[in-house]
């Protein structure tokens, strides 16, 4: 009897000391690189915060997601790679993949499969849109209006940001060629499906800038995600547009006179990304991380903090309530049926060719 | 005097001549004081003129097409790029091969980009390319001229190949012509199409509302710095905290509420509403344009030109303009002729301090500037982070850097630098 104990105990201790000598590989700190405000603060509750608890890590966090790529290539210029873990749209995670600046995933053996046991590849599906990119969330670029400051017919479409007659105004819009030049050409009788077609050509970029010239005087023309909103809080504009999540924040957590033209949404994707040239303990802890904070419930758990949609087929249905304000997140995701059906998805590899030039442009634009 | 001096030469205690001793000693002085400030100087090197010096070399260097594409830059030298006509198969295989080691080496895309710059497609263009190229075999799969007008039609274009060829050599001065709104073509150096020229803009607008704001400083500052100067001991120390206390706060929080005061639904447009100066619909304007930028920037940088004027200003004699008067000068006449010419050399160094801070400024323009209000030094910021065009971030920031230079040069010529006081 108690010569099985004494086996037992010095077997446990020997499986307990083989676990502690697994970890020892791998780095006990990490440095996780994100938007800051309201979404690093959902990935702190729902990731960071269960990791660390569940594996003793130490998680710095870094608010340089909207610098991330010329900070990478700095950084792999010099050598010496200081981020673990890095949070960044597609687009750029499609750039740092192509310049080798990001490490290939594989969905299936290196991120969680789903509790019904659908690989991760399926379950992630079409949002796998790079093989470094590890997808997280959904989030779109919409419009909010001033419910008090529209009169009595609220804006439906996403149009009526070019109906100065109807909201008379200012409404704010990004200083940036991306989205408004798509928005311009769908309000001035483009179908959706021709957008881009039409955006390759010089006519059509003259006939995006013609329609945005209609409403110039009437634009405050913004830089950061946070000023729509504060704009809108201010009765500084009527309508805005910025992240489907700021606007949540806005109507339901400060409670404005707020409210959202779903129409037209731009969707777009953020995930995670694993720099190269990390030491092999540094790149096992993060993978470690990855694997653990995009697993289903982990991207469900994100969805009680911020009104961003999980990117996992599996996690939709496990999306709950707001843990503060107990209202259900499902209708509020821009990936919500109602929502979704008039949404509108973004070219990256038209982005890619024409950022450079369209910027150009329309800057020049934005100046004369 | 002295004709023969080899026989009078002055000798030290030990008995080496004075001059050399001297110098010896002398010698040993400066080596001791510079290796006083080497921490200081090995610092300055390291931290800041290296990176300066190498930040600029990339406005010139160009070696990535070259490096990425050598065998392509090398036979496109002998074809006529002006002929109009597409070069000849050696070019295509030997763009095959490097655009299929390129892929290899997963660096086609950094090349890609910097030509994309040039010529919006060639991003996709290489991608598409290369992704099809990894699986070539170049020895057998040829010719490429066809294979490669299949995967994509833009190598049926002359430009593309036009633009391989002017962007191939090491060194270039496509950024510099970038940066005053030109560009380096196949036929020399031409200009931006109009709808693209924005950078002169920007310089311009730059120069001009750094001058507005360095006035408005000067003229907005100079009472407050006599008053500090010529007040007791008391008051003085109070105003001058008012002037340290905003120079104590943070630049965003001075920004910011700026944003609060000047906007539309701001403090003082409500209260001029309030007031019936203005009707509720003809609002002002004062934020997210130049006047923004010019009320924000002459806001922060005032203390700045009020402390070098005040540390002239408190040592200028009171007597000075007591005399003045007792020999009957006006307030006014003993004012301009004896006092303000002693303070010039406060303003000069002032408005240096301010210019200076003022061009190369950012973060306010860029939250209070809207479009109308921003200066090169976003446009700088935007090429640096966003579009990842270092080469022309760089560009720009050199001729920022050569034109204060230049301004300071002048400003040396005329009003003279020695005349410039920060203090005593």
């Amino acid at each position: 009897m108690n010569f099985t104990k004494t086996i037992l105990t010095t077997a446990s201790a020997a499986l307990i000391s083989g676990v502690a000598f697994a970890g020892s590989h791998m780095s006990m700190e990490m440095t996780i690189v994100s938007w800051g405000g309201a979404y690093s603060k959902s990935q702190l509750k729902a990731y960071h915060e269960p990791y660390s608890a569940k594996t003793g890590v130490t998680i710095l966090n870094d608010d340089s997601s909207s610098t991330a790529v010329a900070q990478l290539r700095a950084m792999n210029e010099a050598n010496n790679i200081t981020w673990d873990v890095v949070d960044v749209e597609a687009a750029p995670a499609m750039q740092l993949c192509d310049e080798g600046l990001a490490m290939e995933i594989d969905p299936d053996t290196m991120l969680a499969a789903a509790p019904d046991g659908t690989p991760a590849s399926e379950d992630f599906g079409d949002m796998l849109v790079s093989e470094c990119f590890i997808p997280q969330i959904v989030y779109s670029t919409t419009f909010g209006y001033r419910t008090d400051l529209v009169g009595d017919t609220p804006p439906t479409d996403v149009c009526a940001v070019f109906d100065t007659k109807t909201y008379p105004g200012k409404r704010s819009l990004f200083s940036v060629p991306i989205n408004q030049m798509e928005w311009a050409l769908l309000c001035d009788g483009v179908a959706k499906a021709d957008i881009y077609e039409v955006l390759a050509t010089e006519e059509g970029q003259n006939q995006a800038l013609a329609k945005l010239d209609t409403i110039k005087d009437d634009v405050i023309w913004v830089s950061s995600g946070s000023d729509t909103p504060q704009l809108l809080a201010d009765g500084e504009v009527i309508m805005g547009a910025t992240y489907n999540g700021r606007l949540f924040s806005l109507i339901e957590e400060q409670k404005q006179p707020v409210a959202m033209i779903w129409d037209g949404q731009v969707m777009d994707l953020d995930g995670w990304i694993i720099p190269t040239g990390l030491s092999p303990e540094r790149q096992a802890r993060a993978l470690d991380y990855i694997m653990f904070a995009t697993d289903t419930q982990r991207l469900a758990d994100q969805a009680k903090y911020i009104s961003y949609g999980p990117a996992r087929a599996s996690s939709a249905p496990l999306v709950g309530k707001h843990a503060e304000l107990g209202i259900d997140m499902a209708p509020h995701m821009p990936t919500a049926p109602e929502n979704l059906s008039r949404a509108f998805l973004m070219n990256y590899d038209f982005w890619a060719d024409y950022r450079d030039d369209l910027d150009a442009k329309f800057q020049a634009w934005l100046a004369k | 005097m002295v004709s023969n001096s080899s026989t009078n030469v002055l000798l030290s205690a030990d008995g080496t001549p004075l001059k050399k001793s001297l110098n010896r000693s002398l010698r040993q002085q400066k080596l001791r004081a510079l290796l006083l400030i080497a921490p200081l100087l090995i610092f300055i090197l390291v931290a800041f003129i290296m990176p300066i010096v190498s930040m600029l070399s990339r406005s010139v260097e160009n070696e990535l097409v070259g490096k990425t594409l050598p065998l392509t830059v090398q036979s496109i030298q002998s074809w006529d790029a002006l002929s109009g006509e597409l070069p000849d198969e050696s070019v295509y295989k030997a763009f095959a091969q490097d655009i299929q080691n390129a892929a290899k080496a997963k660096v086609h895309t950094k090349v890609a980009l910097r030509l994309n710059y040039e010529k919006s497609g060639i991003a996709s263009l290489f991608k598409k390319t290369a992704r099809k190229a990894k699986k070539w075999d170049i020895e057998t799969d040829g010719p490429f001229k066809e294979k490669l007008i299949k995967v994509h039609k833009g190598w049926g274009e002359v430009e593309v190949w036009q633009t391989i060829k002017t962007h191939s050599p090491a060194y270039t001065s496509g950024y510099f012509l970038n940066a005053v709104d030109m560009r380096k073509t196949a036929q020399g150096a031409d200009w931006q199409p109009e709808d693209k020229t924005i950078l002169i803009k920007l310089f311009q607008r730059t120069l001009i509302m750094s001058l507005i704001i360095t006035f408005s400083c000067i003229i907005l500052g100079y009472p407050v710095a006599w008053l500090l100067a010529n007040l007791p001991m008391r008051q003085a120390n109070l105003l001058m905290i008012l002037v340290l206390l905003p120079f104590w706060t943070s630049l965003l929080v001075r920004t910011s509420a700026w944003k609060v005061m000047l906007q539309q639904q701001g403090v003082i447009n409500d209260v001029l509403v309030q007031l019936s100066l203005i009707s509720d619909e003809g609002r002002l304007i004062m934020i997210n344009n130049e006047i923004g930028t010019i009320v924000a920037m002459t806001h922060i940088l005032l203390p700045f030109m009020i402390l070098p004027m005040y540390s002239v200003m408190q040592t200028i004699p009171p007597s000075y303009l007591r005399a003045a008067k007792s020999l009957g000068a006006t307030n006014w006449t003993a004012f301009w002729r004896v006092y303000f010419p002693q303070s010039v050399p406060g303003i000069g160094a002032g408005s240096i301090l301010v210019f200076i801070l003022a061009i190369g400024y950012y973060i306010t323009p860029e939250i209070v500037g809207g479009t109308k209000g921003v200066f090169i030094s976003n446009r700088i910021a935007y090429h640096i982070l966003k579009s990842l065009n270092w080469g022309l971030a760089a560009a720009l920031g050199t001729i920022l850097l050569v034109a204060v230079l230049i301004l300071y040069w002048t400003y040396d010529k005329i009003v003279g630098i020695d005349n410039v006081k920060l203090g005593g």
